[in-house]
Formats: C-alpha cells, sequence, structure tokens
C-alpha cells in the first residue's frame, strides 16, 4: 500500500476541487500489516463519525475529514491549529477485499482496517 | 495584542540544568563595575545561546522524547480558553495542572499492544510523552476550571479572576 499523497502534515494540501481552491490539511497515518490484512490511522482531531467521507476508487482509497462546527470562543490570543479540513489519498493494495473495509473513530483517530482477500492470505497446508 | 509566552519543554530545562547549555563564549566576562553598558551584550548572549539549545536540542528535550501538540488560546471576555489537539489518547492519559500562573497539560500516549504483531509500513504518529505550558495573560479561579476532551480535542475553561474581569464604568457628569 503505497501513499500517493506525501506530504508533512505541516504543509496543507491544496486540493482542486470544482471551481474552488480548497486547502487540505494532511493527516498524519500509520499503517500496519498482519497476516489478515491491514490497518491505517488517521489523526484527525476535532472530526467524528459525521464529518468522515471515506472513499475507494479505481484502487484507491480516499479519506476526507471535515471539523465539527464549534463555537467561537472570543478572541484568539494565540493560535497554533490549523481550522482546515483532512484530505489524503492511498493507493490500494490490490490484494485487498475493498468490500470488507470496516472504519472507525475515536477521540479524533481513525482506524480503517482492509482486510486482504481470501485468495492471498497465507494458508497452512498440513500434511497427513 | 498580547501573546501569552508559551514553554517547551526543552526550554524549561535549560532553566533547571545547565548541562545542555551550550556556550559560544570562550572567557569569562570580566568582573566590571559598569554593569549598565554590558547589559545589551549579554542579552544578545543569551538571545544566541538560546537559539543554540534550540537548534540541538538534547535527547530529553520534548523534540525527541515528545511531541508537541497544537496549542490555541482565546479570550472570551469571562473565561480563557486552552485548546490542545491530543488526538487517540485516553482522559487518564491527560494532566492538567496550574502553578504560579502557568498552566501546564502534560500526559503520554502509550503504543497499543496490538502493534506488536506485523509489519509497520509508514510511521507518522508521535507516541511517548508531552508537556505543554501557557503562562496565564489574567489571574484565574483555579478552583473553577473546567476540562473537557472530546473528538481528540482538550478545551480547558479558566474563569478570570473577579479582579481581571472588565468592568464598565460610568461616566456621571456633574
Amino acid at each position: 500500500m503505497n501513499t500517493t499523497l506525501n506530504k508533512p502534515a505541516s504543509q496543507p494540501d491544496v486540493a482542486q476541487n470544482g471551481a474552488n481552491r480548497v486547502s487540505y490539511l494532511t493527516p498524519l497515518a500509520n499503517i500496519l500489516e498482519t497476516k489478515d490484512g491491514y490497518v491505517l490511522e488517521a489523526e484527525m482531531p476535532g472530526v467524528n463519525k459525521d464529518g468522515l467521507e471515506i472513499t475507494v476508487e479505481n484502487g484507491e482509497l480516499t479519506i476526507v475529514g471535515h471539523r465539527a462546527a464549534v463555537e467561537s470562543r472570543g478572541r484568539e490570543l494565540y493560535r497554533e491549529s490549523r481550522p482546515t479540513d483532512y484530505r489524503r489519498s492511498f493507493e490500494l493494495d490490490p490484494s485487498i477485499d475493498t468490500a470488507h473495509i470496516t472504519a472507525r473513530v475515536d477521540q479524533g483517530v481513525l482506524t480503517l482496517h482492509l482486510p486482504k482477500a481470501e485468495a492471498v492470505k497465507p494458508r497452512k497446508i498440513t500434511v497427513g | 495584542m498580547a501573546f501569552p509566552k508559551l514553554k517547551r519543554k526543552g526550554e524549561e530545562t535549560k532553566t533547571t540544568s545547565n548541562l545542555n547549555h551550550m556556550s559560544i563564549i570562550r572567557y569569562q566576562v570580566p568582573q566590571l563595575s559598569n554593569w549598565s553598558s554590558f547589559d545589551r551584550l549579554s542579552s544578545l548572549r543569551d538571545e544566541v545561546n538560546r537559539l543554540f539549545d534550540f537548534s540541538w536540542p538534547s535527547r530529553d528535550s520534548g523534540l525527541f522524547s515528545g511531541w508537541s501538540p497544537a496549542l490555541d488560546v482565546f479570550d472570551d471576555k469571562d473565561n480563557l480558553v486552552v485548546k490542545a489537539e491530543l488526538p487517540g489518547l485516553k482522559k487518564e492519559e491527560i494532566n492538567v495542572s496550574i502553578h504560579d500562573g502557568v498552566l501546564t497539560l502534560s500526559g503520554e500516549r502509550k503504543r497499543e499492544t496490538e502493534k506488536k504483531e506485523g509489519e509497520t509500513f509508514r510511521s507518522e504518529r508521535y507516541f511517548g510523552k508531552f508537556q505543554r505550558s501557557v503562562t496565564l495573560p489574567t489571574a484565574v479561579d483555579s478552583n473553577k476550571v473546567n476540562a473537557t476532551y472530546k473528538d481528540g480535542i482538550l478545551t480547558v475553561e479558566l474563569p478570570k479572576a473577579e479582579e481581571a474581569k472588565p468592568k464598565q464604568i460610568a461616566v456621571s457628569v456633574s
């Protein structure tokens, strides 16, 4: 599984979205391969279940996270966070069974389980 | 606009121990009676030293042993509001404390045990300890501080002390 968009999180990724240019943050991600599939974790603080869009198209997985609306908290004295939404795409390995991808979000971390298709799982054959 | 002073962990270690202090002055400053002429020079020296301290952080400074979560500070007349982006922690892993007008957020993110089996393809997330401190720009009532954690964002509400709240004073015409 490769990341097709591979920019550091500090640089927002600018994507073409119709006529408007929308800038996105690239969420930090960890990817792990297990014997049954892949586990992808992406950090998107401020995003809950309702703000997530996960799509698979042409072997490419795209995750978009819209921040939940927050009430204004008065005058800004200091700011390090960026109020932009998140977006990142990953090229999927052909062995991934895209029909059985599961997703969960907990305290701003999205966890995707991407199972491998039955045919490519390692099989142990015992000699009788 | 007044910016609260933000301290990173690395800067704090400088004041407590001089072990990692890199000095670029090779000679001892002579003991002069006229200190005022040296003031500007010594503050420049401090600035340069601070620069070196920051560019070459030691192993135990914040840049290596932890991460520095993004912090925002807001002022809404009656409260100071401090927000920190801390995705994927448990409530118990976050510490909030106030001492001498300095708010400190600290904690540790532990690697989950499920990670040990399997091959890592990409590892960008930070694990380990973090600590951020904010010198609060006004006095607060530390007994009424409220902290909530939602969607990976910690929000600390600090009600201002009575004397720090803005007051409207009516002008009377005699």
